[in-house]
């Protein structure tokens, strides 16, 4: 098909033009806009170095909602991998009912995080909430806590209700990871004596490691992209507690209008996030090199 | 086989309560959405069952909290921008799938890398440049947003779809002359219809979901999609929690209504191009 070397092109003009504008080029101007004091709405703005990167690491608001960032990853990795995995190989064995299971856990994945976070709302409110009040009615009152107005517990709250979703998504994931485990290996295995974890340890999750892969990447990414569930919950309060990157960007270059100090802090969420999105990349792009 | 029923038995209960705790906050949305407020006030907790059952909560939040005009708005918007998606990814897809050129794996690669990039990184530019052009607080301009951004996703998924198609239904067309337009819209397009399901499916729940992008790029109350609007009614019925209760189930039936019935595309498809949220 070499002859005709524009058809290619004619094809793309239209998709990468649109890309271009409203995807590649903003990425462009949001890291010259990192070095320049634009304040949104003025015509003119100076060029000032490195003045936004040396403001951010000076900055306690910034520190703190990159610490919060961290919270988040190390639960999601950690805690909602594990949990998602669990519940997948729980739901994958062979019993009635089992697809009924699968779409009731899988039902918040559906929703948007702003309907998530107002259900959560009514969970989590500390006077009449379910949480609390569940607790009291069955005389555990000392584990009732003002979780959204608490800056201790705060960020905690969000995680558990962002995890509502999350720990479903990894389930899929590796619901679907297990299907390509073959059931005669795992048979074999049993045959040859081993016990239900060697099985699991020795057989079934080195299957899953392309699973493993790509459900750590989407939960990195996803822990560091954090922002509806957060701005709807607590605007990142009390006083900047709950906080992470995506809601720091957002309050400072659209409620403070710092845009250039703004545009700095989605640099620094880039940066950390690029490291992971070429893990999935280069996994993604072997993946395919071993079908075509 | 003693042992095999005991840890049947072991996995209903586990898998069951698993159920209940994953349905705990839905039930008490539910609850909270058909109690009157003088229920919710005098009642020790949420969680517990209604006494009565109300449902003109859901009347009064589709009409008193203007819950129809945010729906209305989102079919507005997710509509076009899912067909849009679609359509123009896959001109980008078929280019990528079928023909051998320099720059195919580059551009690829930036469909790719665009998808995974934190859309913080777009939030200015994008805002300024919609003030910039006049379509700043306009069905169109998030339109446009929604279709681009979601270019990449949807370009990578098509692709590699169409890639297992056999090259030899291509390459046959070719050699009998048809043209290039003629075999994307007759031959390829038909062939991957189960991918734009599958693709449409999550588009549609994605772009139904929005919530960051209304936020910066619509202003004006009229043009608010329900995701939107519901927040903007936490601030105008802070009170009246059963209104916002209800709100809140209206916004979230259309999403699981299209994933129950089309369950299996979108786990799928989910699946299969799993990186986003």
């Amino acid at each position: 098909m070499k002859s005709k070397t524009w058809v290619p092109y004619a094809f793309l003009a239209l998709p990468l033009t649109m890309y271009a504008i409203w995807v590649i080029f903003p990425i462009f101007q949001t890291f010259v806009l990192s070095f320049t004091n634009w304040d949104g709405v003025s015509p003119k703005f100076d060029l000032i170095g490195f003045e936004n990167y040396k403001r951010l690491f000076s900055d306690p608001y910034f520190k703190l909602s990159l610490n919060n960032n961290v919270k988040w990853l190390l639960a999601f990795v950690f805690g909602n991998i594990p949990l998602g995995l669990g519940i997948a190989l729980l739901l994958d064995q062979k019993f009635k009912g089992d697809r009924i299971y699968k779409t009731l856990v899988f039902l918040p994945m559906t929703l948007s995080f702003v309907v998530i976070g107002q259900i959560w709302s009514w969970m989590l409110e500390p006077r009449y909430g379910a949480i609390n009040s569940f607790f009291r009615a069955i005389g555990l009152s000392t584990f009732a806590k003002p979780w959204l107005s608490d800056p201790k517990i705060v960020t905690y709250a969000l995680i558990a209700a962002a995890s509502w979703r999350q720990i479903a998504y990894a389930m899929v994931l590796f619901l679907a990871g297990l299907k390509n485990v073959p059931r005669e290996l795992v048979e074999a295995a049993y045959v040859d004596g081993a016990n239900k974890w060697e099985r699991f340890w020795y057989v079934i999750l080195p299957m899953l490691r392309p699973a493993t892969i790509i459900a750590v990447t989407v939960n990195v990414i996803d822990s560091l992209r954090a922002f509806d569930i957060v701005y709807v919950l607590t605007r990142g309060g009390p006083f900047y507690s709950s906080s992470v990157l995506a809601n720091y960007m957002y309050i400072q270059s659209f409620h403070n209008y710092n845009m250039g100090y703004g545009a700095s802090i989605a640099v620094i969420q880039f940066l950390i996030t690029f490291g992971f999105i070429l893990v999935y990349l280069l996994t993604a792009l072997r993946r395919e090199e071993s079908t075509v | 086989m003693r042992h095999r029923k005991f840890s049947l038995i072991f996995t209903y209960m586990l898998a069951t309560l698993i159920v209940i705790i994953w349905m705990f906050p839905f039930v008490v949305s539910l609850f909270t959405a058909v109690k009157p407020l003088d229920e919710l006030m005098s009642q020790k907790g949420l969680w517990l069952p209604p006494k009565s059952v109300h449902l003109e909560n859901f009347k009064r939040a589709w009409t008193e909290a203007n819950m129809k005009r945010y729906f209305l708005n989102t079919l507005i918007i997710t509509a076009p921008s899912v067909l849009g998606a679609l359509f123009i990814s896959s001109l980008a897809a078929f280019a990528l799938a079928w023909y051998e050129f320099k720059l195919n794996k580059l551009i690829l690669f930036i469909f790719v890398g665009g998808m995974l990039i934190p859309f913080q990184m777009l939030l200015i530019p994008v805002y300024r440049f919609s003030v910039n052009v006049g379509i700043y607080d306009t069905y169109l301009g998030i339109i446009l947003f929604h279709i681009s951004f979601q270019l990449g996703f949807c370009t990578f998924f098509l692709r590699n779809f169409m890639k297992t198609i056999p090259r030899s239904i291509f390459e046959a067309a070719l050699i009998d002359g048809a043209g290039h337009f003629t075999i994307y819209r007759k031959i390829v397009m038909p062939l991957v219809v189960p991918a734009l399901s599958a693709l449409g499916i999550l588009e549609f729940t994605w772009i139904w979901n929005d919530y960051l992008w209304s936020l910066v790029l619509i202003q004006s109350d009229m043009k608010k999609p329900v995701t939107l609007g519901l927040t903007t009614l936490q601030g105008q019925w802070v009170s009246d929690w059963s209104i916002i209760a209800a709100a809140a189930l209206i916004a979230a039936v259309v999403p699981i209504t299209v994933f129950l019935i089309f369950q299996r595309y979108f786990i799928e498809g989910l699946t299969v191009g799993a990186v986003k949220g």
